[in-house]
């Protein structure tokens, strides 16, 4: 059956924007707090409010367009898409339809890390919209509650063409999309809050075939997992319709988490006639040059770019610039950190970038509370961080010091420096005492000497402990072991 | 009619001969005596004036003068003004109120004027007689067995009758121009864009102006002048400079071409109308004007246009008006019927009416054949000014085809009402500045108003040429 047909998917995805204030008005965009504490009399549809557009919103969508490659309308157009519905206060929500800011592009996503699994998946187009109200539906007391908090918030919305073949590839690109607007800063990229949400369309043909057959549009899908759920819910559904020569409806499906499966809501006969027009409130939305070019300049380096970078300038393994890249934050600070180190010239920017890859994969990810970490909130800022690393690039400090180095920086703000000259954590260097404290060992072993001596070499690793041991503070293991090997050497 | 004017009560002011109290007690007293049998005034905040009327008097008293120190204006009910009912004439609206003031009553308010209540108009601004008013109609000043025109009905008898200096309408098709011809004042429609629509109700919002009634072009103007300018709040607001106060008094018009379209000048004119027309042309002529006949061929499919246009705009701008937050809330068992029965008793006839076809006009499949359509036709008619333009410096035409009709005369026949605004809709359709003057009174004692028309913008050659028709017709 699965490679009889092939499923035909397109995403629809709205990113709620980051801005200070609504789409439209200079309300607060906050849905977060109490209901309806940011509803001024446009947010409420009053009688006599205009629409006025926010320049910051359009800002956000144009780095969207650009970080997909779109092609960027000079003039494009708002529209009215009407319908009835208590959360929605001015009867129409204001959109773009024929015209939209962003046409074109693409986005690029890759399957299980490799990249020679890279697919290209087109976008059709990317326009900015305001977000309707919220309804919550008491059933014990048979009301409706409306917030209108969100009433108005900018959104950008992301529609791709049909490119998807699958519910993992559908999955891969929603997480793309969501690594590109967290990285542009343009949306948190929170699904369960609803600030990132996706709509699909999935139709089924015959493997290999170019048509395009009757598709549902799946409305509901808030995460990850739901969406690939739906998905392949759906697929089945459609397949054994088609199975069974029976048509699938043309219809908006609403995916049920806890049935696990998708559900009509409406058929197309019942689809709304939404009456665009062209909002005579809002003159056309036009870019100029100037404008775009200061949004070039506020642009990020993406993900894509940064792993060319890392692989390419600092020798870094693919896997390891993934996973440095996955969030930009964690990006960015490894960058800070790598161009701390580089100021000085005293290394090779291979050794910095691998050495501080190492140590903020081991031990700094864990420590920071999940994807949400934000640099600014993280205690162990870069220039810290490097100092640490700087003792480790300079030997001054061995890898298990640089751990509980770390550890006490987190709850203190001392420098590494200070740590270790507290700690008694410098690497000593001083030949002539550890020498001493090597002859001791051996005089106190000197039956394991002869073991060695007598071809156990294998030894070493004991007497090392055993110095390293007796010895007050942290001498450095390879003065230690050459002074054994000597030893243990010249005896014989 | 009353006669006062601004201009004679600003001269008043400054000389000590009176206050800013006094005058508006005089106006509440007139209001009292005439507006039981004109419904002009829907409310009228006597309190509150008086108060500002006292303030703005201690204000004289150090010497300081505003822009409209002591103008007393009345407020058509579709402009917001903060903890004021609204009401837009419509039982939807008939106990909201504002949560804010408008952008053109703040800057009269700043500018010293005072708000002295809320003139009745048409529910919603649609119509053209104020017979469609929730509050019943307004009589029209001159004869009352007769309408004062529509929609800003209740501005215009206020102004004609004495009852304030100014008043605030809103013209989206002739609801300033018509109603000043018939009540024989002068209306103002300025540029679209001119004057900022924040706070204004909108009916269609590409077409939607608020402009000044006024006993003389020179009041008029001196709202314009304060009420004009950018606004933040308006996105389709333009800041260009506001009309220069010339003084038009006694100044040749040597070089000045004037436009006659003849289109505006067809079989369906009232004879007398037509006289004030030539009339006019001759005054202009005499005064030094070269008078030119222009054609603007266009002009047959304005009302068509302007009603697909407006009604699609209108049917999305009251969509808002659903009973769940605010205004007439009808219960009902389900939504779906709450909706129905609030909207079906909010509304008035006639605006269901336009919301019915403007829905219409928008649906999937009729948007091609009728929305854009007329839009190629807005477009085409603005050619045509852009052409005639090109030729002369204003246009002359009469405001309506007909003096004020008896009440009642119309309301049975939409199509007819909607012919009364033919000559003022292609006006908003181009968005340019318009103004209605009163020339004369026919037989029956109706006044005749005649329309000058300018491009975008150039509202000064509406106040040179008007002012010399103003300053001939009362000599």
């Amino acid at each position: 059956m699965k490679d009889q047909f092939e499923a035909v998917i397109g995403l629809e995805v709205h990113c709620q924007l980051l801005t200070e204030s609504k789409a439209f008005s200079g309300d607060k965009a906050s849905f977060q707090s109490e209901p309806n504490q940011y509803i001024d009399p446009l947010s409420l549809g009053h009688p006599g409010t205009l629409p006025v557009y926010n320049e910051h919103a359009v800002k956000l969508t144009l780095k969207m367009g650009l970080a997909t490659h779109s092609t960027i309308n000079e003039r494009s157009i708002f529209a009215r898409k009407h319908y009835f519905y208590p959360d929605l206060p001015k009867g129409y929500q204001i959109s773009q339809y024929e015209q939209p800011i962003c046409t074109g592009g693409y986005i690029e996503i890759t399957e299980g890390g490799d990249p020679a699994n890279t697919r290209r998946i087109r976008l059709i187009r990317i326009h900015v919209e305001e977000d309707a109200g919220r309804s919550i539906h008491d059933a014990e007391s048979e009301s409706s509650l409306l917030d209108y908090n969100r009433s108005g918030v900018p959104l950008i919305e992301i529609v791709t063409e049909p490119d998807l073949r699958t519910p993992q590839e559908a999955q891969i690109t929603m997480r793309t999309i969501r690594q590109l607007v967290r990285y542009l800063d343009i949306c948190d990229g929170n699904m369960q809050e609803g600030s990132l949400r996706c709509d699909a369309n999935i139709s089924i043909r015959p493997t290999g075939s170019s048509e395009l057959r009757q598709k549902t549009e799946i409305k509901n899908l808030n995460s990850f997992r739901f969406l690939e759920r739906a998905l392949t819910y759906e697929i089945n559904r459609q397949v054994s319709l088609l199975q069974k020569r029976q048509p699938v409806a043309a219809e908006t499906r609403l995916w049920d988490e806890e049935a696990g499966e998708t559900r009509s809501m409406r058929s197309k006969e019942e689809a709304h006639d939404y009456r665009y027009f062209p909002d005579p409130d809002l003159p056309p939305l036009l870019v100029s040059e100037s404008l775009l070019r200061t949004v070039k300049t506020q642009m990020t380096s993406l993900p894509a770019e940064r792993v060319a970078k890392y692989t390419s300038d600092w020798g870094l393994s693919i896997h390891d610039s993934e996973v440095l890249t996955a969030e930009r934050d964690v990006a960015d600070y490894f960058e800070d950190c790598v161009s701390h180190l580089i100021v000085d010239g005293k290394y090779p920017v291979e050794q910095i970038a691998k050495s501080v890859a190492n140590f903020l994969m081991t031990h700094v990810l864990r420590t920071l509370k999940g994807e949400d970490a934000r640099n600014e909130e993280f205690v162990v800022d870069s220039a810290r961080f490097s100092q640490l690393i700087e003792l480790r690039l300079g030997d001054r400090i061995s890898s298990t010091a640089a751990v509980s180095i770390f550890e006490q920086m987190l709850i203190s703000a001392d420098a590494p420096v200070t740590i270790a000259e507290d700690r008694a954590l410098f690497q000593i260097r001083d030949t002539a005492k550890i020498s001493h404290v090597v002859d001791e060992v051996l005089m106190q072993h000197s039956d394991r000497v002869a073991t060695y001596r007598a071809g156990k070499v294998g030894l070493i690793g004991f007497f090392m402990g055993q110095v390293m041991a007796k010895y007050p503070g942290s001498p450095d293991p390879k003065i230690v072991r050459a002074l054994l090997e000597q030893k243990l050497g010249s005896n014989t | 009619m009353h006669g006062a004017t601004y201009a004679e009560a600003r001269c008043a002011l400054e000389n000590g001969e009176t206050s800013c109290e006094a005058l508006v007690s005089s106006f509440l007293d007139r209001i009292e005596k005439k507006n039981p049998e004109l419904n002009a005034f829907l409310r009228v905040d006597a309190e509150a004036s008086l108060d500002r009327a006292r303030t703005l008097d201690e204000e004289r008293a150090h010497g300081n003068y505003r822009e409209l120190t002591g103008m007393v204006v009345g407020v058509k009910d579709v402009i917001c003004r903060k903890d004021h009912l609204l009401t837009c004439g419509s039982r939807m609206l008939s106990e909201f109120k504002s949560l804010y003031t408008a952008t053109a009553i703040e800057r009269l308010e700043q500018a010293g004027a005072i708000m002295i209540g809320a003139t009745n108009c048409d529910e919603f601004a649609m119509g053209s007689s104020n017979e469609l008013s929730h509050f019943g109609p307004v009589a029209n000043p001159h004869d009352p067995s007769r309408v004062p025109g529509g929609s800003s009905g209740g501005s215009a008898a206020a102004v004609a009758s004495g009852l304030c200096h100014t008043a605030l309408g809103t013209d989206t098709g002739g609801s300033i121009r018509q109603p000043a011809a018939f009540c024989g004042v002068v209306g103002l429609k300025p540029t679209y864009g001119r004057v900022s629509r924040y706070g204004l109700v909108a009916y269609a919002s590409s077409f939607d102006c608020i402009g000044p009634f006024a006993n003389g072009i020179k009041d008029a103007f001196r709202v314009l002048r304060v009420i004009s300018g950018a606004d933040p709040r308006d996105a389709t607001s333009a800041n260009a400079e506001p009309p220069k106060d010339s003084d038009p008094d006694g100044s040749s018009l040597s070089g000045l071409r004037v436009g006659l379209p003849q289109e505006f000048l067809d079989e369906g004119l009232d004879e007398n109308i037509r006289g004030a027309v030539t009339q006019t042309a001759n005054t202009l002529q005499s005064m030094g004007a070269e008078v030119i006949d222009v054609s603007l061929p266009m002009t047959e499919y304005g009302i068509a246009a302007y009603y697909v246009l407006v009604t699609a705009e209108a049917s999305s701008n009251l969509a808002r008006y659903d009973g769940v937050r605010y205004g007439f809330r009808a219960e009902a068992a389900s939504l779906r019927e709450m909706y129905e029965a609030s909207r079906s008793g909010g509304f008035g006839a006639e605006v269901k009416r336009r919301i019915m076809l403007g829905t219409y006009v928008l649906s999937a499949g009729y948007y091609e054949s009728y929305y854009e359509r007329a839009q190629r036709v807005r477009r085409l008619i603005w050619n045509d000014f852009d052409q005639a333009f090109s030729k002369v410096d204003v246009l002359l035409t009469p405001t309506t085809p007909t003096t004020a009709f008896k009440l009642g005369e119309k309301m049975d026949d939409p199509l007819q009402m909607y012919l009364s605004d033919v000559y003022t809709v292609t006006a908003n359709l181009a968005g340019i500045p318009a103004i209605s003057i009163p020339t004369r009174t026919d037989k029956a004692g109706l006044p005749v108003g005649i329309q000058l028309l300018a491009p975008a913008f150039e509202e000064g050659r509406l106040l040179r040429v008007g002012g010399a028709i103003e300053n001939a017709t009362s000599d």
